[in-house]
C-alpha cells in the first residue's frame, strides 16, 4: 500500500467523531428521546462494537452516523464531512460512495442473484451491469460463494445471504461499515461463521467498522467495546491488540 | 439501475401478470367499448355516406336526422332544378315496409328507391348479378348482410321472390352496403317500382340528391338552394354528422355506452393502481435499502416510472391485440361485420392508460419519496 498524506492523515484523526450528538423522535406527549448527548470517537482500522439493552439508542446513533438521520443537536463529522450541514441530496451521495451496509435482516433484492446483488453498489456508483456482477463475483468468492453466484435470495441459507450481503457492503470500498446485529438473525455457527468473515475481510487500515450486537458471543471479534445505555455512552472498553491477535490465530 | 427496476418488477411473475392484466383488461374494455359505440353511431348515418355519386343532400328543413324526412312534393325536385350552381338533381326515396318471405315469414327491410334513369344513390359494389337488372319489372337488389337475414344458411341465388305490400319483388343482385344502425336488409330498387312498393302516400320522395356545378363549392350551391327553395341542403358531413349528432343527443346510447366505457376505466385504474401500488408498498423495503446505500429520490423515481411504463406498454399492447382478436373473430357474424377497432379507440384509450399509469406511479412514488431510509435498520 502507498503511504500517501492522506492515509497518514486517516490513521491519527478518527473516523467519526460525535460530539452531544441528541436525537428526538416526535413532540409534545409522543416525544420520545433516543439519544441524549453522544460524545463518541470510531477510529480506523478497528472494529468498534456498539451493545446495551434494547431501546438504549443503538440503532439510532450508527442510522445518525451512516447519515440515514440528521441529529437533533449535537456535532457529527464522518470521514472529515460535517453530516450536519450535508443537504440530503450531497448525503445520498456521501452513502453511496462512503458506507457499506450489513443488516439484521439482510436486504438482498429478492429478484436479483447473489452476484447482482453484491453488484448492487457498484451499479449506483454508475458501473455497467457486466462489469459490476464480474466485480461482485471476485468478492463473492473470496466470502466463499463461488458456488452459489448465481442462486436468488431464497435459495440461500440466512448465514450465505449474510454472507452476500457482507459482498454487497464491501465491493465498493467503503471507508466506513455499519452492521446492525448481523448475527442476530443466525445461528451461533452460522454467526461465528459471519463475524470471522468480517473480521477478515471488513477491517483494514483505512477503514472502520461499526457492529451493533446483542449477542455476547461477538464480544471477542470487538477493539473497542462502547455499552450504551438510555440514550448515553455508558462505557468504552478497549481490548488488547495482543488478544485479537491470538484469537485471530 | 435500470435492469434492476425491470428485475424487481418482473421477478414475482404472480404479481407481474396482475398488473399486466389490469391494463389488458381494461385496455380490452375501453377500446372495444369505444370502437362498438363508434361504429354503431356510424351506422347510424351510413346510409349517407353510401351515397358516392352525389355530394348534395337536400331535404325538409325540419329533418334531424337521415330516418325522419318527411316526404317533399315532385315540384320541389324541379324547383332545386333551377338553382343556379346545380348540375343535375334527382329523387331518392328511403324507407322502412315489410317483406313477406316465401315461407310466410315477415321480414322489415329499408328500402331506397332509386332515380330510374340514372341510378344516383345505387350501391357501388356488386357480389351477385349487375345493377343493370334493376330495369327488369319488380326488380330488387338486396346488400349481403340483408340477404344472409332474410335467407339464413342459403347460398347466394338470384330469382328469389318475395312481396312487398302484396307486390311481387325479385332479386336480381346482391351488393355490399354499410350495415344500418338498425341491421335491416337493405332492398335496392327504382324510384318507380318503389311506389308499388311502399303503402300510398301522396309523396314520396324523401330526399333530392344533387350535384354542383363545376367550379363551385358543395358549400356554396348548398346555400343556394337553401334561398332559394326554403328547403334544407347539406353536404355529405353535414347531413352525416348531424345524424350522428341526433343519435348522440336524442337517445341513450352515448350514456349506455359511456358508462361501460368509464367502467373499464375505473375497474383498470383500480386493478392497475391497487396492484402496482401495492407492489411497491411490497417492496418498499428495497426501496429503503437501496435509499439507504445511496440511490438518489431522482433514480427511484425514475426507477417506478420504468417499470410503470412497462406495465403499461405490455398491457395495452397486449389488451390491443385481444381487441384485435374479438373484432377478427366476430367479422364473420352478419349483425357484428363492420365493427372495427377504430384509430380513435386505438388513441384514446391509449391516453387514458397513459393517464391510470400517471395516476398509480404517482401514488407510488409518493410513498417512496417520503420513505426515511432508515427503515433499513428497522425489523
Ligand atoms: N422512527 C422512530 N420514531 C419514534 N421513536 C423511535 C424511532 N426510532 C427509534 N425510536 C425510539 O428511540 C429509542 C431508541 O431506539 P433504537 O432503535 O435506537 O434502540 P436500539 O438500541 O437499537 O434497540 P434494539 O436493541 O431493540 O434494536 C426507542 O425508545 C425507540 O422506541
Ligand atoms: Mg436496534
Amino acid at each position: 500500500m502507498s503511504m500517501s498524506m492522506e492515509s497518514i492523515e486517516l490513521d491519527t484523526s478518527p473516523a467519526v467523531v460525535c460530539r452531544g450528538v441528541t436525537k428526538e423522535f416526535g413532540s409534545g406527549d409522543t416525544k420520545t428521546v433516543a439519544l441524549r448527548g453522544v460524545d463518541l470517537d470510531v477510529r480506523y482500522g478497528e472494529t468498534t462494537l456498539l451493545v446495551g439493552p434494547s431501546g438504549c439508542g443503538k440503532t439510532t446513533l450508527i442510522s445518525i452516523i451512516a447519515g440515514l438521520l440528521y441529529p437533533t443537536g449535537g456535532e457529527i463529522s464522518v470521514l472529515g464531512h460535517d453530516l450536519v450541514r450535508l443537504r440530503n441530496g450531497k448525503l445520498v451521495n456521501f452513502r453511496a460512495k462512503n458506507i457499506g451496509f450489513v443488516f439484521q435482516q439482510y436486504n438482498l433484492l429478492p429478484a436479483l442473484t447473489a452476484a447482482e446483488n453484491a453488484a448492487v453498489p457498484l451499479v449506483i456508483a454508475g458501473e455497467y451491469r457486466g462489469r459490476a456482477v464480474g466485480a461482485a463475483k471476485e468478492i463473492l468468492a473470496e466470502v466463499g460463494l463461488e458456488p452459489r453466484m448465481n442462486a436468488l435470495p431464497t435459495q440461500l441459507s440466512g448465514g450465505q445471504q449474510q454472507r452476500v450481503a457482507i459482498a454487497r457492503a464491501l465491493i465498493h470500498k467503503p471507508k466506513l461499515l455499519v452492521c446492525d446485529e448481523p448475527t442476530a438473525a443466525l445461528d451461533g455457527h452460522s454467526g461465528q461463521t459471519v463475524m470471522q468473515l468480517l473480521k477478515r475481510v471488513a477491517v483494514q487500515p483505512d477503514r472502520a467498522v461499526i457492529i451493533v450486537t446483542h449477542d455476547s458471543r461477538v464480544y471477542r471479534f470487538g477493539d473497542r467495546i462502547v455499552t450504551m445505555s438510555d440514550g448515553l455512552i455508558e462505557s468504552v472498553e478497549e481490548r488488547a491488540a495482543e488478544h485479537e491477535e491470538a484469537m485471530a490465530g | 439501475m435500470n435492469w434492476i427496476a425491470l428485475r424487481m418488477l418482473m421477478g414475482d411473475r404472480a404479481k407481474y401478470f396482475g398488473l399486466i392484466f389490469g391494463v389488458s383488461f381494461a385496455t380490452l374494455l375501453m377500446t372495444q367499448q369505444v370502437s362498438i359505440f363508434m361504429g354503431i353511431l356510424t351506422r347510424t348515418a351510413s346510409q349517407v355516406l353510401d351515397v358516392r355519386d352525389a355530394e348534395i343532400w337536400v331535404m325538409d328543413n325540419k329533418v334531424r336526422f337521415i330516418d325522419e324526412a318527411p316526404a317533399l312534393p315532385d315540384t320541389d325536385l324541379y324547383r332545386v332544378r333551377g338553382v343556379p350552381g346545380v348540375e343535375w338533381a334527382v329523387r331518392l326515396y328511403k324507407g322502412q315496409v315489410t317483406a313477406r318471405l316465401a315461407d310466410g315469414n315477415f321480414r322489415a327491410v329499408v328500402l331506397f328507391g332509386l332515380d330510374d334513369s340514372t341510378f344516383v344513390g345505387a350501391p357501388q359494389e356488386m357480389i351477385l348479378g349487375s345493377l343493370a337488372d334493376l330495369r327488369r319489372p319488380d326488380a330488387v337488389i338486396i346488400d349481403k348482410s340483408g340477404y344472409e337475414y332474410m335467407w339464413p344458411g342459403q347460398p347466394y341465388q338470384l330469382g328469389r321472390e318475395f312481396e312487398l305490400n302484396d307486390r311481387r319483388a325479385v332479386l336480381v343482385g346482391i351488393c355490399k352496403a354499410s350495415p344500418p344502425f338498425t341491421t335491416l336488409p337493405i332492398l335496392y330498387t327504382r324510384y318507380s317500382s318503389a311506389s308499388g312498393f311502399v303503402p300510398r302516400e301522396r309523396n314520396m320522395m324523401k330526399f333530392i340528391l344533387a350535384h354542383p356545378e363545376a367550379g363551385l363549392t358543395d358549400a356554396e350551391v348548398c346555400r343556394r338552394i337553401e334561398e332559394r327553395t326554403g328547403l334544407m341542403a347539406l353536404t355529405q358531413r353535414e347531413f352525416f354528422w348531424k345524424t350522428i349528432n341526433y343519435f348522440l343527443g336524442s337517445t341513450g346510447i352515448p350514456v349506455n355506452f359511456g358508462i361501460t366505457i368509464a367502467l373499464g376505466f375505473v375497474v383498470g385504474a383500480a386493478i392497475t393502481g391497487q396492484t402496482f401500488y401495492l407492489f411497491t408498498i411490497e417492496n418498499l423495503k428495497q426501496f429503503g435499502a437501496l435509499k439507504a446505500m445511496g440511490v438518489s429520490n431522482a433514480r427511484l423515481i425514475g426507477m417506478i416510472l420504468l417499470q410503470a411504463v412497462i406495465v403499461g406498454l405490455v398491457g395495452y399492447g397486449i389488451g390491443i391485440g385481444l381487441t384485435a382478436a374479438f373484432f377478427e373473430s366476430t367479422s364473420g357474424i352478419t349483425h357484428l361485420a363492420g365493427l372495427a377497432m377504430t384509430p380513435l379507440a386505438f388513441g384514446g384509450v391509449g391516453a387514458a392508460v397513459m393517464i391510470i399509469i400517471v395516476i398509480t406511479s404517482l401514488l407510488s412514488i409518493r410513498k417512496v419519496l417520503v420513505l426515511e431510509p432508515a427503515v433499513v435498520f428497522r425489523g
